[in-house]
């Protein structure tokens, strides 16, 4: 599910989990990874805000 | 010897007051005095290190020039990690909340024995160590965690806690704890949470046990041999700890040596120390060494070629890609089949997995599939870039480090047996495959305890 929310930054391995592009989010894309973390039925996602 | 906080030597000073007898300049400094059975009573580890530390409960300023002290030494934490001791101590003792500590003893690593040495034959060591270090970051409390296996362990623990509690004065209060089986049942937030209540598995959510761990509090983590370290640098100071060892690298610490060796068995070395010194002190080896793995099944494989030339320190051994964890030093005989062996281990590794986490459930299983087929000789095309492939896939995709662990032992093994893992693609099982396994690993039914 979270790959099809956010296909720009999440593919899905061969057992159908998530592997995460770890570069920093373009603003763009934000809200919807915010909506892609919180679709995660294992609450296994997290959108982290880092300081420069 | 003076407790004296001078300004011009508090560093230098040690902290405890009494009869501590000289300091030993050299090894065994932990191992001193270990009797040939049993456990060191309570009158033998006072005449062998010393007076108790003092029970002054508001010694402030003495429990704060601890950590100067152990910042001074440049202890590292010996539960692999090797994280500076004094800024995790500072960093509890500022947290929010009363902090506790957590001491480490459950030792789930196979190849590993000098936590349960520590337990069952120098328990005032580690009781010392404990309460020395929670009183130097203001807890008045103390978890020792031993494994449900390990009977003699828990058994000796006890008994020195019980031996303390006729003492007047002593604190504060050590409880013991029992934490269950299991590779990964010994990672801190693991620990944390069977203490909690809940299971012992790890996790990554914040926050991290310095912060919230037990029962919310400030917890100080630490591996049992690094308390024993503590215990013996309040006695001497840094100065002599760090007589020992390496500038980056100070002192000494344990080592479970293991294979085929006259004498294996756990040791004390200092960092910085030959392992061909180690093997001598071991009574040399029994055949020759095909690989050496450090730091235990979550380590690194190392040709045995290099034997000669390995030093025991983790600056020596990074450039093999390897570092010492928590003192494991694993020898494998020539006589092995290092496929047979590897596919064995990893198929444990992946059993021991919490189950938590996808990648990890799927990948190690995969890989340890995958080995036992290149074993057996009926892997399908490519297996080692499967294993390759795999080994991207799993690494650092868990909760844990465990997933992490398992793909730099197989990507080692990969490297250094990379002809006889062809040479079983091939050809399939050779003869060595059915000799009786070298790599140790825990049988669910015995209690495990020290030779």
């Amino acid at each position: 599910m979270c790959a099809e929310l956010l296909p720009e930054r999440i593919a899905l391995d061969e057992w159908g989990y998530p592997i995460l592009d770890e570069r920093p989010l373009p603003t763009e894309l934000v809200s919807h990874a915010q909506r892609a973390a919180q679709a995660c039925p294992t609450f296994a996602l997290l959108v982290e805000r880092k300081r420069d | 010897m003076s407790t004296g906080l001078n300004s011009t030597t508090a560093e230098l000073e040690p902290i405890l007051d009494g009869t501590a007898p000289p300091p030993a300049a050299s090894l065994p400094r932990l191992l001193e005095g270990v009797p040939a059975h049993g456990a060191m009573s309570l009158r033998e580890h006072l005449d062998t290190h010393g007076e108790l530390p003092s029970s002054r409960r508001r010694d402030q300023r003495s429990a704060a020039a601890l950590i100067d002290q152990i910042e001074q030494a440049g202890l590292g934490g010996r539960g692999g990690a090797g994280f500076p001791m004094a800024k995790k101590m500072r960093t509890v003792a500022a947290g929010r909340g009363k902090p506790i500590v957590v001491v480490n003893a459950t030792e789930g690593e196979p190849a590993s024995l000098k936590d349960r040495t520590l337990l069952e034959t120098l328990p005032h060591l580690v009781l010392d160590g404990i309460a020395l270090a929670a009183r130097a970051i203001g807890a008045d409390e103390a978890i020792l965690c031993v494994c449900e296996s390990a009977g003699v362990g828990f058994d000796c623990a006890a008994q020195a806690i019980a031996e303390r509690d006729q003492l007047r004065g002593y604190w504060p209060r050590i409880l013991l704890s029992s934490a269950p089986q299991g590779y990964v049942a010994g990672h801190e937030s693991a620990l944390v949470n069977h203490l909690n209540g809940g299971p012992g598995k790890p996790t990554f959510s914040p926050p991290l046990p310095f912060e919230r761990g037990v029962r919310r509090r400030p917890t100080l983590v630490n591996n049992v041999e690094t308390v024993a370290h503590v215990a013996l640098i309040a006695r001497h100071g840094p100065r002599w700890f760090r007589e020992l060892g390496l500038a980056d690298q100070p002192g000494s610490t344990l080592v479970t040596l293991s294979g085929p060796l006259a004498y294996p068995g756990v040791y004390e070395v200092e960092y910085g120390a030959s392992l061909s010194s180690l093997l001598d002190a071991a009574g040399g080896t029994t055949t020759r060494v095909r690989a050496v793995l450090f730091g235990g099944y979550a380590g690194t494989w190392v040709d045995g070629a290099s034997l000669p030339t390995l030093v025991l320190s983790n600056a020596h051994l990074a450039p093999h890609g390897a570092s010492l964890g928590a003192g494991v030093v694993l020898l494998l005989s020539e006589l092995a089949c290092p496929v047979a062996e590897t596919a064995r281990v990893t198929r444990w590794l992946a059993g021991e997995s919490a189950g938590q986490c996808g990648p990890c459930i799927h990948g190690l299983d995969a890989l340890a599939q995958t080995l036992e087929e290149v074993c057996r000789g009926g892997a399908r095309g490519d297996a080692m870039a499967r294993i390759e492939q795999l080994s991207m896939l799993v690494n650092r995709r868990g909760a844990c480090a465990h997933p992490d662990g398992t793909v730099r032992f197989v990507t080692s093994a990969a490297d250094v047996f990379a002809e006889e893992l062809a040479d079983h693609a091939r050809y399939g099982a050779c003869e060595a495959c059915a000799r009786q396994p070298e790599l140790p690993l825990p049988t669910n039914r015995q209690p495990i305890t020290a030779a």
